[in-house]
């Protein structure tokens, strides 16, 4: 056993943290996320230990954030494919066009979520008893926006994948659960601090899962809140699809489209 | 005789270095262009902004009549490149691989276009096989027959048969031959193999830190040097201008 052999390896690791900064992720990232998620669900639980339907808004959150998430990934995950098969070059020297590529990813994700929520909520109704479809045509328009939302941060992932190359990878997987202890997933607005309600209120996802519960606790659709899901998703997309074109434009200027794959 | 590749005055610059500096050149139609240079020297470059990836930081690039980058989407669809540090899905049969790239570059009848390029290429064995399960040779070849698929004006190769074993070199090379005797076509490659660039191209350009040092005919750039092989003329020109560099 060899103590310079085991320093050697630990040194190995340790160069890796001092250039690549999403190794970090692990260290802060998501013990911080977890401790907040789960922080502000024990608030919640301990503030309404009466709600009757606290197993449906769950699933129901459940449901609806998968959504998002696997939409997401439907874009950026599907891109790092492209780089990890080495395919990308391919691609960018074909008439393809970065629009039609995020189109495609776009309509993927939506293959997979169709397919993923259809499981999701047979599982739920046949483990649970629970309805997904209790939320009758309210479904639609939060599914739209949880989804145009999953869309613009896809693409941003997407675009700082083509900046940076596979050293961001991370950000594929861990960027949307940066929405999760903030978006009002699994617990509503009200159990934040009443100073960080108004930021959060930017979110399309609060407004979708502050309106699923509504829903589910028996209450009607808010049209002017569903409204405002669209605004706010259309805004999002507009940004991300901006950013999208300064980092390929960036990526032109830089080479990186010849060495995003290596 | 058509110009098909015009290159005014391109430079390059990444973080203050140059990596093509101040380049100049043309390339007919039918042209088999070597393009060559010891490693850094602006070959991958070059051919990033002639496929409009890399945007040039000053110069004047055509392709096929059109600048670029401005019009590389059209451009695009008019030429093709392959290269074996480049590959498509390993995890998608030839045939599905193929079948994709024919969609992007629009091919009329796809199944008949990789009937064609498969019996052409020799690759209807494994049409049906997983890319990932072929050897390099087949896979050098799947990647020609992609290259084929839009029936390319100019092709833009990056190492053709690097990795390959000297028969399955010596077989890619006779087909490119072939398809370029036979459509006339306008092939533009860089290689580290002198012997196949004396066997495939009719000219030669040779870049060092960013500049062409020489153009013309393989076999009077070897004589004008007094050296016996393009090899002998490659190695020759790195060293004395390293070492020109280097004093």
């Amino acid at each position: 056993m060899s103590a310079r052999r085991i320093g050697a390896l630990l040194l190995r690791h340790l160069y890796v943290w001092r250039r690549h900064w999403p190794a970090w992720t692990d260290l802060f990232y998501w013990p911080l996320l977890d401790l907040m998620v789960f922080g502000f669900l024990a608030t919640y639980l301990a503030r309404s230990q009466n709600t009757p339907m606290f197993l449906g808004l769950l699933l129901g959150a459940l449901i609806l954030w998968d959504l998002f998430f696997r939409i997401q990934q439907g874009i950026s995950v599907s891109f790092l494919q492209e780089m990890w098969t080495r395919n990308l070059l391919n691609l960018f020297v074909s008439p393809l066009a970065m629009t039609e590529f995020l189109a495609a990813m776009m309509l993927f994700g939506l293959i997979k979520i169709a397919i993923t929520a259809t499981m999701m909520a047979a599982v739920a109704w046949g483990l649970y008893e629970f309805d997904f479809f209790t939320l009758g045509p309210a479904l639609w328009p939060l599914a739209v926006g949880v989804i145009v939302f999953g869309w613009a941060v896809g693409t941003v992932v997407t675009a700082i994948l083509l900046r940076f190359g596979p050293s961001a990878e991370t950000l594929a997987w861990s960027l949307a659960f940066l929405f999760q202890p903030f978006g009002a997933v699994f617990y509503p607005l009200s159990v934040f601090p009443e100073w960080l309600r108004p930021a959060l209120g930017l979110l399309p996802l609060t407004h979708v899962f502050e309106a699923m519960r509504a829903v589910l606790g028996g209450g009607g659709l808010d049209a002017g809140r569903i409204a405002w899901i669209f605004v706010l998703d259309a805004v999002y997309l507009v940004g991300a699809f901006a950013v999208f074109a300064v980092m390929f434009r960036g990526s032109m200027a830089r080479g990186a489209l010849l060495k995003a794959q290596d | 005789m058509e110009t098909v590749i015009d290159v005014q005055h391109l430079t390059k610059i990444f973080d203050g270095n140059p990596a093509v500096a101040d380049v100049s050149f043309s390339v007919t139609r039918g042209e088999v262009v070597g393009f060559l240079g010891p490693n850094g020297a602006g070959k991958t470059t070059t051919i990033g902004m002639l496929l409009g990836v890399v945007s040039p930081t000053s110069g004047a690039i055509r392709v096929l009549d059109r600048p670029m980058p401005r019009f590389r989407r059209e451009v695009l669809a008019r030429v093709n490149f392959s290269s074996p540090y480049v590959s498509l899905p390993n995890n998608l049969s030839v045939r599905e691989n193929l079948t994709v790239f024919s969609h992007l570059y629009h091919v009329t009848d796809p199944p008949r276009r990789i009937r064609e390029l498969a019996a052409l290429f020799g690759i209807e064995p494994y049409l049906d096989r997983i890319t990932r399960a072929l050897s390099s040779g087949e896979v050098a070849r799947v990647n020609l027959a992609k290259a084929f698929l839009n029936d390319p004006e100019i092709l833009f190769l990056d190492e053709p048969t690097a990795a390959l074993d000297p028969d399955a070199a010596d077989q890619v090379r006779t087909q490119l031959r072939r398809m370029q005797r036979e459509r006339r076509l306008t092939i533009f490659c860089t290689s580290h193999n002198m012997l196949e660039v004396e066997r495939l191209a009719t000219r030669v350009i040779f870049v060092h830190r960013g500049r062409i040092l020489a153009d013309g005919p393989p076999r009077d750039i070897v004589a004008a040097r007094g050296k016996a092989s393009l090899e002998e003329f490659f190695v020759s020109l790195a060293r004395e201008t390293s070492d020109g560099a280097a004093s």
